[in-house]
């Protein structure tokens, strides 16, 4: 069986980049990633939608067209790229032999395969931050990220006008689309805190560094302004109200209490980094008070804790897609490195230029932080907090505090986080009513265990792992 | 320090629970250490299997004496503990199978035992219908079943509390000594003192038989489980293979639980275990054969659990021969549940009088026993 030097698992901006630069260092590279295109998030469909004649390109943005030119480079890399595979474990190998190595555990149309590889680099980016609310589980309710990629895998706009409640430039970003692509927005509700100026100064002369980011963000917000569109900021207390569907908003501002008849409502906070891989292989994950999340603890190459795994992109640290390029550029120095096909004086020298492109990429991220922290309303007790167990906010309070603040004892207790989305849904918001009952800092309180798989898998594609298909 | 404790439980498992309770009705005053919560390891990662069928002759009279606890756990605990009797059956694919399980059931009846009983194809479609036809026949018992541990545990834990256990969680214990008849305890900074210990520590059992200077040779198994997504339900009883690693069973929440003692690893470090995909494929192919429906089920969670395995895979029960006034009771192999009430029964009699009218010997730690110098 063939061993590759190094298994990207992501074809985002992060793993597109590591795998055109660890290719040009003729090291052989498979790339796994379970949409059929490559592109990631932002570069979602971005081949199909910038042919000729699609009109999608042109409200999607010019930062959107780019991911053309980089899917084109990685096709041409001669890295073995395979799509529509799913990864659902990692795993050191046990074999002797290997002097140190991975396998891989993917699923591609219905058949499950081992893939060996010397090093892993993990770019699989980042998730919506899940903010529990009365009625977040109503249909009708989703949110921007998932609206955003039925826009471009399909070109789907949603039905009659949205509301859009959040906070973020994602959010922002989505309405600009979607109002180019002629969608209907019904209003904007910012959650953002309201004191904008004093939670942003501090962080602009930084930023600045970044002015052409800045200069868009405006841009999305001017135009906003401009299309006379109804917003309401300071918003909190969000409930969705309904049936078996969405009726009803209902929000709070500092001028009272608001409500509005409402068919879709979208709605986000932020991205986390996708951690679940390096928190199941036991990765040590710091804290960050400014993103409100976990990361992996990295060295200056990319690597973690564990040695021959790499993270690279928003898996690392929400930064975007400048900084995502950036950091699977360092990340591949690294992994050369590592692999000793450049020594360490010349992968100084080569990681100079990537150093200094990440910083500009990274410079405007601490006003964003500020200005679009993760909220901190008080969850209600009634509000349920994990969607595949049906656990109220109420129910974990009380497991909280009837012992340790230990996620894996809540959970064992509870059923919280055993279901299938394996706490990718609940884990945060667990974890911050632990620290709330206990009294403690929310980076002490951790996550549970991780358990595999990190994607779902049949009994039968587990079963044909190394049987080939007839 | 503490004074007045009669009793020190070293290990939140099922059995060290169990002992605690059970000790406490008595009278005595225990103290419980968990080094991390109650239930994180075996107990936590079970298949909560309660089975007499195909016991070890020598574990079968606890075996049949938890089995009526089972049947009344809110006598002992104050909840059924989710204990449905579906029933437990075990098939044969093949007639090799088939002549062993006829043997078994032929011994057992000799000593006087008639809980197993073998059923012919008919009568196993009628109580599996969901099962592929072609199995020779199974070995069956009614009155077996299986429980919901995590519902177990919080019980066990509550009724502990109920009868004045005192529980200190995240309090791994590091350090014992005996000096004259009391023995010393230090556990995450507290420091307790007792005339008797009990060692329940599940994997780590050796580590604290050895503190205690009392090494036994004992090692580790980490079996392993898969969990799928939730259907109606369909099938009453657990189902295992003679001859085959497979225990299938659905839920009372509907998903199916699949295990039979594959084999996953140890971390780095042996602190826990971790899933062997590699090994767990493979073994899919018996479920497979009896259920090839499940093929299109999804897996929500595979695990793997630690716990001590014997060379006989017999548990360690009794007082320790080098170490006076500590109780061993772990290395329960792969088969510890069904047995939780009845050894704790076992444990509360010596803990209590120093002795137990339960035959021990074939549980007793001098077999085990390895020589200071070399443990
Ligand atoms: C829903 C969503 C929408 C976003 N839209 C935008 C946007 O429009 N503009 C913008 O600037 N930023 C957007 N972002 C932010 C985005 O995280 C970054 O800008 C950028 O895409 C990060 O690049 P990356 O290479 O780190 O990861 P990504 O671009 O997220 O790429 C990760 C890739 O890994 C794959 N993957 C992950 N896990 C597995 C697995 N187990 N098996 C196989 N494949 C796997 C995913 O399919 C994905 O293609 C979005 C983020 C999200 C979550
Ligand atoms: C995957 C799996 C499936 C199983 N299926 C079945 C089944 O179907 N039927 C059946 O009968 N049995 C089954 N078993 C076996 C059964 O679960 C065990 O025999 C039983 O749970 C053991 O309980 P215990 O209390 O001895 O061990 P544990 O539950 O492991 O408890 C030991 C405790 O000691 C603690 N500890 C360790 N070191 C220290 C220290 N230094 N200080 C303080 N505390 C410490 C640990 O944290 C742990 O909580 C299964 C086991 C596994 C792993």
């Amino acid at each position: 069986m063939m061993i590759f030097d190094v298994a990207i698992i992501g074809a985002g901006p992060a793993g597109m980049q590591a795998a055109c630069d660890l290719r040009r260092r003729d090291l052989s590279v498979v790339v796994l990633d379970e949409q059929p295109a490559p592109g990631g998030q932002i570069w979602r469909g971005v081949e199909r939608n910038c042919q000729p004649g699609s009109h999608l390109a042109q409200g999607l943005g010019a930062e959107y067209r780019q991911g053309a030119d980089v899917a084109r480079s990685f096709r041409a890399s001669g890295a073995d790229y395979r799509p529509l595979s799913r990864v659902w474990q990692i795993e050191e190998s046990s074999k002797e032999a290997m002097a140190q190595g991975w396998q891989v555990f993917v699923t591609r149309e219905s058949q499950a395969e081992v893939i060996e590889a010397r090093r892993i680099l993990l770019a699989n980016g980042a998730q919506e931050r899940p903010v529990p609310f009365p009625g977040w589980t109503r249909p009708g309710v989703l949110t921007v990220g998932a609206a955003q990629i039925l826009l471009k895998s399909g070109g789907l706009l949603p039905e009659g006008p949205v509301w859009i409640c959040g906070a973020g430039p994602l959010p922002l970003l989505y309405a600009h689309q979607l109002r180019k692509l002629g969608g209907q927005i019904a209003g904007f509700l910012d959650t953002a805190p309201r004191d904008t100026l004093r939670r942003g100064l501090p962080h602009l002369n930084g930023a600045l560094r970044d002015w052409k980011s800045l200069a868009k963000g405006l841009g999305w917000q001017a135009g906003m302004r401009l299309s006379g569109l109804r917003r309401e900021t300071g918003v909190t207390q969000l409930r969705a109200e309904g049936g078996d569907r969405l009726e009803r908003i209902r929000w709070q501002t500092p001028e009272g209490e608001k409500s509005a008849t409402a068919g879709v409502l979208l709605i986000h906070e932020g991205l986390v980094p996708s951690v679940h891989p390096t928190l199941s292989l036991q990765c040590e994950h710091a804290w960050s008070d400014a993103q409100q999340s976990l990361r992996p603890v990295l060295d200056p190459w990319g690597e973690t804790t564990r040695s021959g795994l790499f993270v690279a992109g928003d898996a690392a640290g929400i930064d975007g897609a400048k900084a995502a390029l950036a950091k699977g550029a360092l990340a591949a120095i690294g992994i050369a490195r590592s692999l000793g096909v450049l020594s360490d004086a010349r992968a100084r020298h080569a990681r100079v230029a990537g150093d200094r492109a990440l910083s500009k990429a990274r410079a405007a991220r601490p006003l964003l932080d500020s200005l679009y922290p993760a909220p901190e309303g008080k969850i209600g007790d009634d509000t349920i907090v994990c969607r595949c167990e049906e656990l109220t906010a109420g129910q974990i309070r009380a497991a909280a505090r009837r012992g340790a603040a230990d996620p894996d004892r809540v959970k064992a207790e509870t059923r919280a986080g055993m279901g299938p989305c394996q706490g990718r849904q609940c884990g945060y918001t667990i974890a911050r009513l632990i620290a709330e009952a206990h009294d403690m800092p929310r980076a002490d309180v951790g996550f549970h265990n991780i358990r595999p798989p990190l994607k779902p898998v049949t009994l039968g594609e587990l079963a044909s792992l190394g049987k080939t298909k007839a | 320090m503490r004074a007045g404790t009669d009793l020190i439980v070293i290990g939140g498992g099922l059995h060290g629970l169990s002992a605690a309770l059970q000790s406490a009705r008595r009278g005595l005053r225990v103290v419980l250490l968990e080094g991390a919560f109650t239930g994180r390891h075996a107990s936590g990662a079970t298949a909560a299997g309660v089975r007499s069928l195909n016991r070890a002759v020598e574990e079968l009279p606890l075996s049949l004496e938890a089995q009526a606890q089972w049947e009344d756990m809110i006598a002992l605990v104050g909840d059924d503990c989710g204990f449905h009797a579906g029933g437990q059956v075990q098939v044969a694919m093949d007639t090799e199978a088939e002549a062993r399980i006829k043997a078994r059931i032929a011994r057992l009846e000799a000593a006087g035992m008639r809980h197993e009983q073998w059923i012919g194809p008919d009568r196993l479609t009628e109580l599996v219908p969901v099962m592929q036809p072609g199995a020779l026949g199974a070995a069956y018992v009614a009155r077996d079943g299986s429980a919901d541990p995590h519902r177990t545990i919080r019980a066990f834990r509550a009724a502990c509390l109920d009868a004045g256990v005192e529980i200190l969680e995240n309090h791994p214990v590091t350090w014992l000594a005996r000096d004259g008849s009391l023995w010393t305890v230090v556990a995450g900074g507290t420091t307790h003192v007792a005339p008797t210990v009990v060692n329940a520590a599940g994997a780590w059992g050796r580590q604290i038989a050895k503190l205690a200077g009392d090494p036994l040779d004992v090692g580790i198994k980490n079996s392993m489980m898969i969990v799928t997504e939730r259907c109606e339900p369909c099938l009453g009883p657990v189902i295992s293979a003679q001859n085959r690693k497979l225990s299938f069973k659905q839920t009372a929440d509907g998903t199916f639980l699949i295990g039979g003692g594959v084999q996953g690893r140890l971390r780095p470090g042996g602190g826990s275990a971790s899933v062997d995909f590699g090994a767990l494929s493979g073994a899919m192919s018996t479920t497979l054969a009896l259920f090839p429906w499940v093929a299109d089920l999804r897996l929500v969670r595979a695990w793997a659990g630690m716990e001590a395995a014997t060379a006989d895979l017999l548990p360690v029960i009794g007082p320790s021969h080098r170490a006076p006034g500590l109780i061993h009771v772990f290395g329960f192999s792969g088969h510890g549940f069904q047995l939780v009430p009845s050894v704790g029964r076992v444990i509360a009699d010596l803990a209590e009088t120093g002795r137990t009218r339960t035959e021990l010997s074939a549980f007793d730690p001098g077999r085990l026993a390895t020589n200071r110098k070399a443990a």
